[in-house]
């Protein structure tokens, strides 16, 4: 059935590429060209991935992270149409933990004026990347494998040969969520503090007035690495993951075929398991970390120093 | 790790989510919550307000039991100090009674005694007189000697 031996080049290489669907430089919009075919069985591709540029999806980011999306809202949404204060469900009691999780974080971090925005702010972005993270835990070639039509990697199964699972991997999902944090902080900075007292806070600070020039050195960088590193971080930590899982993955190559890949098989077997019991942890601590990091800067967004 | 407009893809979906949170979950869901927590404190305070009451009502009861037993023990008392008068008047009245009875008795005594005398001086009187008239073998003139005669009678 295999056109070609897998190795594991092809094999690390294939689980980090994205399901891309962009224009190409020649006009035409088409799935990603890989090792000259395309991404999708029975499409055209004119162009890679490289060559798409900034007008290119990922597909299976947009797609994950939307699913899981819809998917926490609709449930929210059930369980606060039948929220009722005297007798809560077993979901809603589950709901109602968490939103008083996320409640306290609030109130204990952000100490301005109360801003109705971040409650559900928190709470979306909790849920929401804590869903996401939890694609790491699927086994890696789990979803790739059925969508190939339950086909190796390299065969010619199914009909959509790449797939990310893991929307947090790619980094445009972290960075899209910071780049929303980034646009708040901006909004309310200029909101509380007027445009001069946001831009002052950025030159007059920590020298004085007179030393602007020096003071804009340091604090521009500080101001933007702080927002980019909420979203590297994420995206780095989780990426790492899935990078550990796709090597441990690498021990079952040979699991059928012979007595090392046996032996090697359980070693992955366990490392596998390991790897996933610390990956719990990674998971909850992240997206915990991404929600007050967020409302701590909101915060400094409120103040006036 | 290529950017592209998966970033703002991305963007729009987590602008959506936090809206719809904020616009049909959030606030229904702390309603609840804050609503319970608050049916929970006036449950509570309730609770600690009837306690109180029952407490009140203890103590109530208490100071009324010993007023109540304390108007007992007088209305007792006085009972008893008025059975006493009773016996004592009682008791009075039947020796007054005793003693008039006795005196009247007495009085009616002496009458008879007094009467009993006078007829039999009278009786004696004669007697003598008519011992005398024997003695003498004469009659006295009675009027003659009336005057000793009374003598006589008044010495007996």
């Amino acid at each position: 059935m295999a056109s070609k031996e897998l190795n594991s080049t092809d094999y690390i290489e294939h689980h980090l590429t994205n399901l891309t669907y962009g224009k190409c430089p020649d006009g035409t919009w088409s799935f990603a060209e890989v090792h000259g075919k395309s991404q999708v069985a029975g499409t055209e591709a004119s162009c890679n991935i490289s060559e798409m540029g900034f007008w290119a999806f990922q597909v299976d980011t947009l797609f994950m992270s939307v699913l899981l999306g819809l998917g926490m809202i609709f449930f929210m949404r059930r369980v606060a149409k039948n929220a009722s204060s005297s007798k809560p469900s077993r979901v809603q009691n589950a709901v109602e933990y968490l939103v008083t999780l996320v409640r306290d974080q609030v109130q204990d971090n952000f100490t301005a004026d109360k801003n109705p925005l971040m409650g559900p702010l928190a709470l979306t972005i909790f849920v929401w990347v804590f869903l996401m993270n939890l694609m790491d835990l699927i086994p890696i070639d789990l979803v790739p494998w059925m969508l190939n039509g339950f086909a190796a990697p390299n065969a010619e199964g199914g009909a959509i040969h790449y797939f990310k699972v893991l929307p947090v991997a790619d980094i445009n999902a972290p960075m899209g969520m910071a780049l929303g944090v980034l646009i708040l902080i901006h909004y309310y900075s200029i909101k509380n503090k007027g445009l001069g007292g946001f831009l002052a806070e950025l030159t007059f600070q920590p020298y004085g007035k007179w030393m602007a020039p020096i003071n804009v050195i340091f604090e521009i960088p500080g101001f933007y690495a702080k927002q980019l590193a909420l979203g590297l971080r994420l995206y780095g930590n989780l990426f790492a993951g899935e990078m550990i899982f796709i090597l441990i993955a690498l021990f079952f190559g040979g699991f059928f075929s012979s007595f090392t890949g046996v032996l090697s098989g359980i070693a992955g077997l366990a490392l596998n398991f390991i790897w996933a019991v610390f990956h719990i942890l990674v998971v909850i601590l992240q997206a915990f970390l991404f929600m007050v990091l967020t409302l701590v800067y909101l915060q400094q967004a409120h103040e006036h120093h | 790790m290529n950017f592209n407009a998966t970033l703002f893809g991305q963007l729009l979906a987590f602008m959506f989510f936090v809206w719809f949170t904020m616009q049909y979950v959030w606030p229904y869901i702390l309603e609840a919550l804050e609503e319970r927590e608050k049916e929970i404190s006036d449950g509570l305070e309730a609770a600690s307000r009837g306690k109180r009451e029952l407490d009140e009502a203890h103590q109530k009861k208490a100071e009324i039991l010993e007023e109540a037993k304390k108007e007992a023990a007088d209305l007792v008392n006085q009972a008893n100090a008025r059975a006493n008068q009773l016996v004592e008047d009682a008791k009075s009245s039947a020796n007054e009674e005793a003693e008039r009875i006795k005196v009247s008795a007495q009085s009616d005594l002496e009458q008879a005694a007094k009467r009993t005398k006078e007829e039999l001086r009278s009786e004696v009187a004669a007697l003598a007189v008519s011992g005398a008239e024997k003695i003498l073998g004469s009659e006295i003139d009675q009027e003659k000697n009336s005057q000793l005669i009374d003598q006589i009678a008044q010495e007996l």
